[in-house]
């Protein structure tokens, strides 16, 4: 039923998509897949922190583990895109597998700081191996729309329905799992690991789990940002990229799928939008450059004053305020929630504290 | 909250289209009207010409390079204050992509698709520009004047609509090499080179000309890793007496620093990417002071020999800089008047050149033609090479050694190609001065 549940949204989603894709022009439908690499990869990573209580600092490495597979996929094998995608997918899981490993070692800090350093040092072996990565200047990836579609029709919108369909397989995958006895264990072990051990779970299983679940995502992100970007180089990969999807897994609300959409917008929209407000109003060319990045920051810091939850976090609040429902099964202050039966609903925020919120709640 | 679960995906995706639709006609009005009968092509109105780049404004290129559009820039407005090209008045959208070369890609869709641009102009850096030259060649949209020496763009037949301009780093290792086989006869030389395109076609030139035996040490650096101790302390055991450097300012500064740690002071011979004096003298002051130590900038660039395809900062007499000086006082007058302002101005001149030869009414394919046709000499001290088989640019430099923090000419302005054995040869021509009006 759950299944049946997504999958018909998927679908629903997907005529909404293809719509938009035909009626806006090529720049838009880039943007689309654009949008459609970073829901992938945002909603991995918003499944690891949200779900499985592990953080990661270095998910933009494991794109670049995803983009250069995808790259020699295709340069030296010809395969085709519908290969390429899950090979890539595939790949950057047993890169996830080695980390994840190490990670359920390690928590807090800690892990953040091991993955960090996989941010950082990871696409350096490009330019440590230029006769196979291509080095500083990377490999080349052509994308061919297919010829049954017509000469005149846009690159772009190929692009943005390839990247889209990935990016709704992906979604109705993370939503089934999320929802699976795998969904609820990550969630036992995220809220108490040790009520979790005592129950039978094996918390360092489930927590490599979900490090191989979240490095396949941004594996596939990956090969999708090499067909989007045409080049794989180690300069799209910088600690910055890691950065941006954890501020846009937070921004959109943590371990929510909705949520990895709205972070993706954010992280897309956001920059070129304020370029084109900065230098229409003629600002000077230092001033403009370094907007976007202020507007980003600002964004970042007024939604997370707004709804600590992120933006979906917050929808849902607002939501909750105009229909006036009682606070959804959030148990009473102080009650804590037997682990597993916490929520069923995947998209739930992570909320370790629930107390605070409750509160407000009942004050409005 | 489940019940509302499986409405939600496509209220969301109606929300994302919403909001894209919405972005889509905010933006719409910077598209060209396409008003009057000379909009001869896209980005082209009987106004206006339109032309865009990717440039780094931020990030770990952005000293000194972001300097380079905001120069271009201040020329255009020069001329469009003279009149324009054939009474059209250039305007330059230069986007930041912070040398990433995702978001080149991103910019440069955005130029070509949404804003209309009529050309991309100078897009800096080879990772970067490698990302979208396929794109702009199989969309047709000129690519004029690219920012960075790669031969790669050299390539009629692959990409028939891309230009390079400045000098390649081959025939820059070339005329280096030539001059160091003739002024250093049997002395061990060393390489310290960058390493990847532009380190390795400029040593692939020097290895054209010197000869195998003298070279001793070969020695490279990624940009990301500032730890070069050992790489000079290697030069130095191999006992090299000239070291010759394919490296950009602050690897350079801080090779110099290295060397004068170890007491190693070899002749250093160094590609002009790295030898802008203004640049390298205040890099080795901050590097210096970081470290806890003072040192004077111009004492520790004089006596670098480098190369250079433009005119020399120091020579106030010459027409060209007297030109540039003008428009930067004018239009880029916050900006140091250094060897990136220079640079971008020179090649904003070959924009202008190009555009005024295309005529009234030009088109995409006829203004990468009219470049086939060739181009006469600009502020490059050596013609173009431009013809229907050479997409390169600029032919020659000439030798030149740092003193007192400037430039100074030794010799010749030499020529030569990309060939092994096609010979560096003095160019009998001379540079025509800048025209009194500034305009081509």
């Amino acid at each position: 039923m759950t299944l049946l549940r997504h999958l018909v949204a998927a679908v629903v989603a997907g005529a909404v998509i293809w719509a938009a894709s035909v009626q806006l022009n090529a720049f838009r439908d880039f943007q689309m897949a654009e949008i459609a690499v970073y829901v992938v990869a945002i909603a991995g990573l918003s499944m690891l922190i949200g779900l499985s209580g592990q953080i990661s600092l270095g998910h933009g490495a494991f794109m670049a583990v995803g983009a250069y597979t995808a790259a020699l996929l295709m340069l030296h094998l010809n395969w085709p895109l519908w290969a390429v995608f899950p090979a890539s997918a595939v790949v950057t899981a047993a890169a996830g597998a080695v980390v994840g490993l190490a990670a359920a070692r390690l928590h807090g800090p800690y892990l953040a700081g091991a993955t960090l350093m996989l941010a950082v040092a990871l696409p350096s072996l490009a330019v440590q191996f230029p006769g196979v990565f291509g080095g500083d200047q990377g490999l080349s990836v052509t994308v061919t729309t297919p010829a049954a579609l017509g000469a005149t029709f846009p690159p772009t919108r190929w692009l943005a329905w390839v990247c889209s369909l990935a990016a709704l397989i992906t979604l109705v995958i993370l939503a089934n799992l999320a929802r699976s006895k795998v969904g609820r264990d990550w969630r036992a072990i995220r809220d108490d690991p040790v009520a979790a051990a005592l129950a039978g779970l094996n918390v360092a299983r489930l927590r490599v789990l979900a490090f191989i679940v979240s490095a396949a995502c941004a594996g596939l992100a990956g090969a999708m940002l090499a067909i989007t970007t045409s080049l794989v180089s180690p300069g799209s990969f910088t600690l910055s990229l890691s950065i941006a999807l954890l501020a846009g897994a937070v921004l959109g609300g943590l371990g929510t799928l909705i949520g990895a959409l709205w972070g993706a917008l954010v992280i897309v929209l956001v920059p070129t939008y304020v370029t084109d407000v900065a230098t229409s109003h003629g600002f000077s060319g230092g001033v403009a450059a370094n907007i976007p990045i202020a507007a980003y920051g600002v964004v970042l810091i007024v939604v997370m004053l707004l709804f600590p939850h992120g933006i979906q976090g917050g929808l849902r609040r607002l939501a909750r305020l105009l229909l006036s429902t009682p606070p959804a099964r959030l148990g009473s202050p102080g009650q804590r929630q037997p682990a597993g039966e916490l929520t069923e609903d995947p998209n739930a925020p992570y909320r370790r504290p629930p107390v605070s919120e409750h509160q407000e709640e009942g004050t409005s | 909250m489940i019940k509302s679960f499986s409405l939600r995906l496509p209220v969301i995706a109606a929300a994302v289209t919403a909001s894209l639709v919405a972005a889509g006609c905010g933006s719409s009005t910077s598209s060209p009207s396409g008003s009057g009968a000379a909009a001869s092509a896209p980005g082209i109105t009987s106004t206006q010409i339109l032309v865009g780049s990717h440039q780094p404004l931020t990030g770990p290129a952005a000293p000194g390079y972001s300097e380079i559009a905001p120069a271009a820039n201040a020329y255009f407005q020069y001329v469009n204050a003279h009149g324009g090209v054939n009474g059209r008045k250039i305007k330059y959208t230069y986007l930041d992509d912070g040398y990433d070369p995702a978001k080149t890609t991103s910019v440069v869709h955005q130029l070509v698709l949404q804003d209309n641009v009529f050309a991309i102009f100078n897009g800096l850096g080879t990772p970067t520009h490698l990302a979208v030259v396929k794109y702009l060649n199989s969309s047709k949209v000129p690519d004029l004047f690219i920012a960075s020496g790669c031969d790669c763009w050299n390539n009629p037949t692959a990409f028939p609509y891309s230009f390079g301009w400045q000098l390649d780093y081959i025939r820059e290792g070339k005329i280096l090499g030539a001059y160091i086989k003739q002024h250093f006869p049997g002395k061990k030389i060393g390489y310290f080179y960058q390493n990847d395109e532009f380190g390795q076609d400029g040593v692939k030139g020097l290895d054209m000309e010197i000869p195998h035996s003298q070279v001793v040490s070969r020695q490279t650096y990624v940009p990301t890793n500032v730890n070069i101790g050992p790489a000079v302390a290697a030069l130095k055991t191999a006992g090299a007496q000239v070291v010759v450097n394919f490296a950009i300012p602050a690897f350079n500064a801080l090779f110099k620093l290295a060397s004068l740690k170890l007491s190693y002071n070899p002749t250093l011979v160094a590609s002009n990417v790295g030898t802008d004096p203004a640049t390298l003298g205040t890099l080795l002051e901050t590097y210096a002071k970081a470290g806890g130590a003072t040192v004077n900038g111009n004492q520790l660039t004089q006596g670098i020999i480098t190369d250079s395809y433009l005119p020399s900062l120091g020579s106030t007499g010459n027409s060209w800089i007297a030109l540039f000086k003008k428009v930067h006082d004018s239009y880029d007058a916050k900006a140091p008047f250094d060897g990136n302002v220079l640079y971008g101005m020179a090649v904003a001149y070959a924009f202008v050149q190009a555009m005024l030869k295309a005529g009234k009414n030009p088109t995409r394919a006829s203004v990468v033609k009219t470049i086939e046709g060739g181009l006469p000499q600009g502020a490059s001290v050596a013609p173009y090479n431009y013809s229907m088989t050479d997409h390169g640019g600029t032919s020659g430099a000439y030798i030149g050694v740092i003193m007192n923090g400037v430039l100074v000419q030794q010799g010749p302005v030499w020529t030569t190609d990309t060939t092994p054995t096609g010979p560096v040869t003095a160019f009998s021509g001379s540079q025509p001065a800048a025209p009194a009006s500034g305009m081509p």
